[in-house]
């Protein structure tokens, strides 16, 4: 159709609008002309009004009002209206308008016309805006065009008929006898339309797809005369005969190949030459190439073929263009844990292309790296690694870091290359690390304990240099808490020595304190660090108790807290040597240490039951408490042998830590387990409550509460619960101040018990009312159940 | 958030795209259900994604859960979206072919002649791709049958 010239002309006035409101009134005007042209009926005009309209349309603009005029102009006889009817159609309408049903009758009409255009284009408006509706009302017509007619509605018939497939999966089995008989024709347009039929049904239905197993070694053979002779010229593209064929029956290969070794044996060979023979010089042929290394990959081929491909997959990697070194990369990804040897001998090349100026490249190249990192070869590695730390763009800072911890968590030679690395990254990339960090690096440093003199000095020459990263001075703050008196010393074996005094540590904390670059949180290391140096140091503790006391009244909550706790501890509790007890050095943490709940449940729990399940009488809790008073009930031998040692902790960890009332406690370093026991005598109570329970795990609350006259002092609690509930949590809440003497604990008891095991706990009190000393001891011998009544457990 | 899944895994063209540097369309194709305001995103997202490349990139920018291969030819970005899982290569070169048939086509395109005959470019289009597949691959067919069509109207 030649545009007619007001088409054209009024293409040029809309360019020629100098600004967007002038193109608005432009539009306008032509809108409303248009809607008149519609209306007028048929005088030759309307398709010239539709196809301004579409324009109209590709600008941005609404164009609803064209819908039905697509309708009319469908079901006229002339070619030319049909052709921008069926144009709009796909343009403007789609499932969801209701005018798209009114073309079915039309599109059924003309798919049986006389003309093979006028086919094609009900084909091509079916295939592109079909309703789900419109597919069902016209598959049998589409299914008939596949078997009789002219190559050209074939082609369109197969890809009309995917389609359909896809809006309306049912109708699969209608297709599948005539696209087998399609693999037979010449032409390439129907051949390479059938592969993807076939494709696309074998996708949705693995019956169909066992069928077409038995069509592998046509599609071979298919292959074959692709690659070996070259007499197709029209589909030649640089020298590869058809390579979207290729391609496509490549992919077909795969899905029929995998996990079917007589179907794979069936292409080994083909795979093999097409390998071998493929130019790869221009895109065209990398691109059959890099089909055929991801169909070999995903067959049951033999292992000569896999080092083959991936060989295949290294050679992209040296290869000048970018986008062939990005996919082999994408490739290699996938294949690198199965394969790991055979991508291991690329590894150089895939260093170099941190390089790259691409950042997908660099990504690419930064996950494979980090896959290829093993016990070997971790040295040259993270040195590498750690040079595109300091130079790679901000947005993979993070991924970097995350990847070199891991990689140094598992593979360093040395607990001092650990450490030195993390420091490293921290000094780099300190800002994009994870939070787990800080204590995963503290965790760490404390298990390394020759090394504890090295670290801090370390540590704290970094501090001295720079405290902006957040997460390095913390840790830093730490060491020097803890090690400050190995840092006096001065003398290191691994470091040169230097003089450091006990001001210049205090300096640095303090600068760390007050600098406005600090957070919170690292503030807060910094007052307990300073704190902690107390009592490792010997001038200079007058300085920290004036520093602590300023803190008292700082505006931040948590640091004012601290702040004045840690003066309590130097005002009230110096005498009893107190402080130095807090403030000792920490134990080293086993990072499994409850509280670190992970499923990670101990052997008993997991073994699969497979007899009859019998309830496991526990007898532990008598051990546990010194075996006092009233037994327990007569029990069989337990299933697993006793250790004597879990219950000795126990009571160990049940350090006795006096509560006054009414005083705020706050956790300091130990987990202390309490239980509080509701001693409902002369109106004191301890209710229990049980809820959250789950199949392993039941939360126990206990509320303790005193409602005598009397203050009860020394209140000591102990709780007990079997062996097997190995990784229960004990958790201390708050300790509530009631008016006069009332006060009461909560306390959430987190149990983790096997399945059979019935549980049970013993708690023991010990208290002085009126300077009398009190001790009372309860069995709890069962919990309540989930309905969660408080139950209350007379003395 | 917009989503292109047709189902998992599912290997269809999503859309065909020619833009230009400032953004106008020159032709829009989709293959899947999208509304308008839909529509409208997308082509702006690609847009800004794809002008801000240059020739250090790659020809592949992956991002939400598809992926766009594009080149730039003169002032204009012709775009195809495709499932991650695609093969990029194959698709760079579907686009070259397209382009070349254009080329021919209008014997020696530019973007004025995809303006002023932008139904054209559609048949090329609907000539070449076709239920978001490739379809005829061959230049020869398919310029023939362009020429065949032009007569009729």
């Amino acid at each position: 159709m030649t545009p007619s010239v007001r088409l054209q002309e009024m293409i040029r006035v809309i360019r020629s609008a100098r600004t967007q409101g002038e193109e608005r009134g432009i539009i306008q005007r032509e809108c409303a002309d248009i809607r008149s042209q519609f209306r007028q009926g048929d005088n030759g005009e309307r398709s010239h009004s539709l196809a301004k309209l579409l324009y109209v349309h590709m600008l941005g603009y609404p164009a609803h009002f064209g819908q039905m005029e697509c309708v009319r102009l469908i079901a006229s006889p002339r070619y030319s209206e049909k052709r921008i009817g069926y144009l709009g159609a796909m343009m403007l309408l789609d499932e969801k308008q209701d005018a798209s049903l009114l073309i079915t009758n039309s599109i059924k009409n003309d798919l049986s016309h006389s003309s093979q255009y006028v086919q094609s284009l009900a084909l091509c408006t079916l295939a592109c805006m079909g309703s789900a509706e419109m597919c069902r009302d016209l598959a049998p017509e589409i299914e008939r065009l596949l078997r009789a007619s002219h190559s050209y509605i074939k082609k369109k018939a197969t890809l009309c008929a995917v389609h359909i497939i896809r809006k309306v999966p049912e109708l699969a089995e209608l297709f599948t006898p005539s696209a087998r008989t399609l693999l037979s024709e010449k032409n390439h347009g129907v051949l390479h339309g059938a592969v993807v039929l076939i494709t696309e049904l074998c996708e949705r239905n693995p019956d169909t797809l066992v069928q077409f197993r038995k069509a592998v070694p046509e599609l071979v053979q298919i292959m074959k005369g692709l690659v070996t002779s070259s007499y197709s010229p029209e589909h030649n593209v640089a020298g590869i005969s058809d390579p979207f064929l290729q391609v496509r029956i490549l992919r077909l290969l795969r899905i029929l190949g995998h996990n079917n070794d007589t179907a794979s044996d069936a292409m080994n060979d083909l795979l093999a030459q097409v390998a071998t023979n493929t130019d790869s010089s221009k895109t065209a042929g990398s691109a059959v190439l890099y089909e055929t290394v991801l169909t070999i990959m995903d067959i049951n081929s033999e292992s000569g073929l896999r080092v083959l491909a991936v060989n295949i997959l290294g050679r992209f990697l040296l290869n000048n263009d970018r986008n062939i070194r990005y996919i082999s990369m994408t490739s290699l990804q996938k294949i690198v844990q199965t394969d790991h040897n055979a991508v291991q001998r690329h590894r150089g090349t895939i260093v170099d292309c941190l390089k790259d100026q691409d950042t997908s490249v660099k990504r690419r190249a930064l996950e494979l790296s980090l896959a290829l990192v093993s016990a070997v070869n971790i040295r040259s590695m993270m040195k590498e690694l750690l040079i595109f730390l300091s130079v790679c763009p901000p947005e993979l800072r993070s991924q970097t870091a995350s990847g070199i911890f891991n990689a140094a968590e598992r593979y360093s030679p040395s607990k001092r290359w650990h450490i030195d690395t993390i420091l490293h990254v921290l000094t780099t990339a300190g800002g994009d690390v994870r939070d787990e960090t800080v204590p995963n690096l503290i965790q760490l440093i404390t298990t390394a304990s020759e090394l504890h003199c090295y670290t801090v000095h370390k540590l704290y020459r970094a501090l001295i240099k720079d405290i902006a990263q957040q997460s390095l001075v913390q840790v830093a703050c730490w060491c020097i808490g803890e090690y400050g008196d190995l840092l006096l010393k001065g003398e290191c074996e691994e470091i040169e020595p230097v003089q450091v005094t006990e001001d210049d540590i205090l300096d640095a904390l303090e600068t760390v304190l007050q600098s406005h670059m600090s957070s919170p949180a690292t503030r807060g290391f910094a007052l307990t660090a300073t704190m902690k140096l107390s009592t490792r140091i010997t001038d200079n503790v007058d300085r920290i108790r004036s520093i602590v006391s300023i803190y008292g009244s700082c505006i931040d909550l948590e640091l004012q807290q601290r702040a004045v706790e840690y003066n309590a501890l130097f005002k009230k509790y110096d005498h009893m040597r107190y402080r130095s007890a807090v403030l000792e050095r920490m134990p080293v943490m086993d990072k499994n240490s409850p509280g670190h709940t992970n499923g990670d449940t101990s052997g008993e729990i997991k073994e699969p039951d497979t007899s009859k399940p019998k309830p496991v009488e526990v007898c532990d809790l008598l051990d546990l408490l010194g075996g006092t008073d009233t037994p327990l009930q007569p029990s069989p031998a337990p299933t697993s042998t006793p250790t004597t040692t879990s219950s000795a902790d126990l009571l160990d960890l049940l350090g006795g830590l006096e509560i006054k009332p009414g005083e705020k406690f706050s956790l300091y370093r130990k987990i202390y387990m309490f239980g509080i026991i509701t001693i409902k005598k002369k109106k004191k109570h301890l209710k229990i409550q049980c809820d959250k329970q789950t199949e392993t795990e039941v939360t126990v609350t206990l509320i303790a509460s005193n409602s005598t006259q009397n203050d009860i002092t020394n209140f000591t609690l102990q709780a007990a619960v079997p062996k097997v509930c190995t990784h229960s949590v004990f958790k201390l809440g708050s300790v509530f101040a009631h008016t006069n003497s009332r006060y009461s604990f909560h306390l959430t008891i987190l149990l983790y018990h096997p399945l059979q095991v019935s549980l049970k706990m013993r708690i023991r009190v010990a208290y002085s009312n009126q300077g009398a000393m009190h001790q009372d001891t309860v069995q709890i011998d069962s919990f309540p159940s989930a309905a969660c009544q408080p139950s209350f457990s007379p003395l | 958030v917009l989503s292109l899944t047709v189902q998992p895994r599912c290997k269809i063209i999503r859309f065909i795209l020619i833009q230009n540097r400032a953004g106008k369309t020159r032709l829009a194709k989709w293959y899947m259900q999208f509304d308008d305001d839909e529509k409208q995103k997308l082509i702006e997202e690609v847009h800004a994604v794809v002008t801000v490349r240059d020739a250090k990139h790659t020809n592949f920018v992956e991002f939400r859960n598809f992926k766009i291969i594009y080149r730039r030819y003169a002032g204009l970005y012709f775009c195809i979206c495709v499932d991650v899982t695609d093969n990029n290569l194959a698709y760079l070169e579907a686009i070259h072919n397209f382009v070349e048939v254009l080329n021919e086509y209008f014997h020696n395109v530019c973007e004025l002649d995809l303006v002023f005959n932008f139904y054209k470019v559609y048949t090329v289009v609907d000539e070449m791709f076709l239920a978001g597949e490739i379809r005829e691959t061959s230049q020869t067919k398919v310029l023939k049958q362009l020429l065949m069509l032009q007569s009729l109207e």
